[in-house]
């Protein structure tokens, strides 16, 4: 089986319009297979977008997209437990759980695991396709080496984040609203105002990450393209591009290109880096290196 | 008069096990010298002898022992997870501390009788989570996430029935443990994967003159001024740059002390008291849990808590009730 290409879901506090019509020009237009949609970051966000979901799902099924619904990476009250088990109790669509607590909700039924679940190992990874996992998109901090072990053996389908800012971190705390000045529970929504994440920088003003609300991310953007040959050689299964400002339709194309060896990897980055401005690429993690590093392939 | 909380003391060494039983701890808890826990410092921890010794020693004194197996295991390498948690049961500790389900499900498949405790890197924040963990590996304790405030964890103990374990002093993780990626992200090297947060191997001072600048890799993390007292560089307890300001944005250099709060603690159902701090000496050890001690015997007379004199080690950082407090976040 070739390689799939998967949208992930919006990590950002974008406007529900800006929302729902960057998922609408998704369906119309970008070459990808699986399309997430859901609130993994901040559960206060989720009732300004939530009315434009189904007509979402809806245009992207039409549009012949894998609808998959993403859920909370991190549940700390009895309003955020009642939706995840409303959304894994209704829902007829795959649900990617990104909390332990959602994996045993799906247990008994084919479901996806997300990036915020801690699957290192394939003792971890059988457990959870035991009990009805078939695919599993791997936390970020996992490279090569560990692909490897873990596709040795498995029922489960793999996959791997390979473009877009990394997740790091997840907090009960929000520093978009402290970098504000403001508590939590009276945050502004002032995290709609960097719809790429607001960057932090070091005391030498050198980007280093970028804050999301609760979440914090890599200041560079994860860019896989010289490693996809590889991944498909290995069985990855998955590519997973997660949403920024930039044209994602395009960003999809060119990862697409690659991926049929259309393009060669550095054209690709030279579109990439186009498209991104001025912002550095990582790979680092699937060499075994730091994460924030870049290894040239060429 | 409250129910008898558990204290749960930190040994990075055997001597510092034998300060922490010889000052009141209930229980000690340590790792093996390796990537299995999550406290994998140069100089630290026990060999298998040591543990042995350890366990006598704590035994005879009424003081049990846990043993923290709480990284993930590395794909393609559980050789030394599965070992460590073969010889735990083998020697005859007490509990095991474990965050990874892989290893969760080898221990209760391998060896049944060896009681198991959800380790905080596993990050159960929520009711179904806990219960998960109970259901399909039958663990007896949950060590919480330092992330839940106390009205919060009396919620939480009403809707689950397995024992609660909170940290009460030391180190404060202000991202969710076991979810965090910061440390590999600026270093290679993870508290998932390797046991250790902005490990010492990547620190650097450099001397800049008119300041001191500590790094982590290749990051600046802080700058101190000519006279001031350089801090670790602890990635999240750093001084960053956002919106054209400086600030300690994820957290000030703070560690946790929940002293005061031990009376709402014991009333929201919190079954053991968790000291952090594998990494500090023996006579650190001794001061804290000593004080500890006192201030858990008056909550559970009923009585107020004392003035503990914790202030001189403090290593220069602010003492924070974190979470606890709701202004925390």
């Amino acid at each position: 089986m070739s390689a799939k290409l998967a949208l992930g879901p919006v990590l950002f506090n974008w406007k529900p319009e800006v929302w729902r019509d960057f998922y609408f020009r998704i369906a119309d237009e970008a070459d990808v297979d699986t399309v997430y949609v859901g609130e993994a970051v901040c559960s206060k966000r989720t009732p300004f977008y939530a009315p434009h979901i189904p007509d979402v799902i809806e245009r992207l099924q039409e549009a012949g997209k894998e609808v998959i619904l993403s859920t909370l990476a991190l549940i700390m009250n009895a309003r955020e437990m009642n939706e995840l088990r409303e959304t894994t109790k209704d829902a007829e669509m795959l649900v990617e759980a990104n909390d332990v607590s959602a994996c045993a909700l799906l247990a008994g039924r084919p479901h996806v695991i997300g990036p915020y679940v801690n699957v290192y190992n394939e003792g971890t990874l059988k457990y959870f396709t035991d009990r009805g996992a078939t695919r599993v998109c791997l936390p970020v901090e996992l490279g090569h080496d560990a692909m490897d072990a873990l596709l040795a053996n498995t029922p489960a389908e793999l996959e791997v984040q390979v473009f877009g800012r990394l997740p790091l971190a997840i907090s009960a705390r929000c520093y978009h609203a402290r970098s504000h000045m403001l508590h939590k529970d009276s945050c502004q929504f002032v995290c709609d105002q960097d719809p790429d994440g607001m960057e932090l920088a070091t005391l030498d003003h050198e980007p280093f990450l970028v804050v999301n609300g609760v979440q914090t991310m890599s200041h560079s953007y994860q860019n896989l393209t010289a490693e996809l040959a590889q991944m498909q050689d290995l069985g990855i299964q998955h590519f997973r591009l997660s949403p920024h400002t930039a044209d994602m339709v395009a960003v999809a194309k060119i990862y697409r290109d690659v991926m049929k060896t259309e393009i060669a990897a550095d054209e690709a980055d030279e579109q990439l880096g186009t498209l991104i401005g001025d912002v550095p690429f990582s790979n680092g993690y699937y060499h075994g290196v730091n994460g924030v590093d870049f290894v040239s392939q060429t | 008069m409250s129910e008898k909380m558990e204290l749960v003391c930190p040994a990075g060494t055997p001597a510092s096990l034998h300060a922490a039983v010889d000052n009141g701890a209930d229980v000690v808890y340590l790792g093996f010298r390796d990537e299995t826990n999550a406290r994998n410092f140069p100089g630290l921890n026990f060999n298998r002898k040591e543990l042995e010794d350890g366990l006598i020693y704590a035994h005879d004194r009424g003081c049990q022992v846990y043993l923290a197996v709480n990284t993930f295991p590395e794909a393609g390498n559980f050789g030394p997870w599965h070992k460590a948690i073969d010889d735990a049961a083998a020697l005859g500790v007490d509990s095991v501390i474990l965050a990874d389900i892989g290893l969760l499900d080898y221990a209760t498949t391998k060896h049944p009788n060896l009681r198991r405790h959800l380790s905080v890197q596993a990050s159960a924040s929520n009711p179904d989570s806990i219960n998960f963990y109970v259901d399909a590996f039958d663990v007896k304790r949950v060590v919480l996430p330092r992330v839940l405030s106390i009205p919060e964890i009396a919620a939480l103990n009403k809707e689950i029935a397995v024992e609660t374990e909170v940290f009460v002093f030391g180190g404060l993780c202000v991202m969710a443990e076991g979810r965090c990626q910061l440390s590999s992200y600026a270093t290679g090297e993870s508290p998932n994967i390797n046991g250790v947060c902005s490990p010492a191997s990547h620190v650097r001072y450099e001397d800049e003159g008119d300041r001191m600048v500590s790094k982590l890799g290749e990051f600046t993390i802080n700058a101190f001024a000519e006279g001031e007292a350089a801090g670790y560089p602890t990635l999240c307890k750093g001084r960053f740059v956002t919106g054209g300001k400086a600030s300690y944005l994820f957290e000030e250099p703070t560690s946790l002390n929940a002293a005061s709060m031990l009376p709402q603690i014991a009333a929201a159902g919190v079954t053991a008291l968790k000291i952090e701090g594998r990494q500090r000496g023996r006579a650190n050890v001794a001061q804290v849990v000593s004080a500890f001690r006192r201030a858990a015997d008056a909550v559970h007379a009923g009585e107020a808590v004392p003035e503990l004199g914790l202030e001189a080690i403090t290593e220069g950082q602010a003492k924070t009730a974190g979470a606890y407090e709701k202004s925390w976040r």
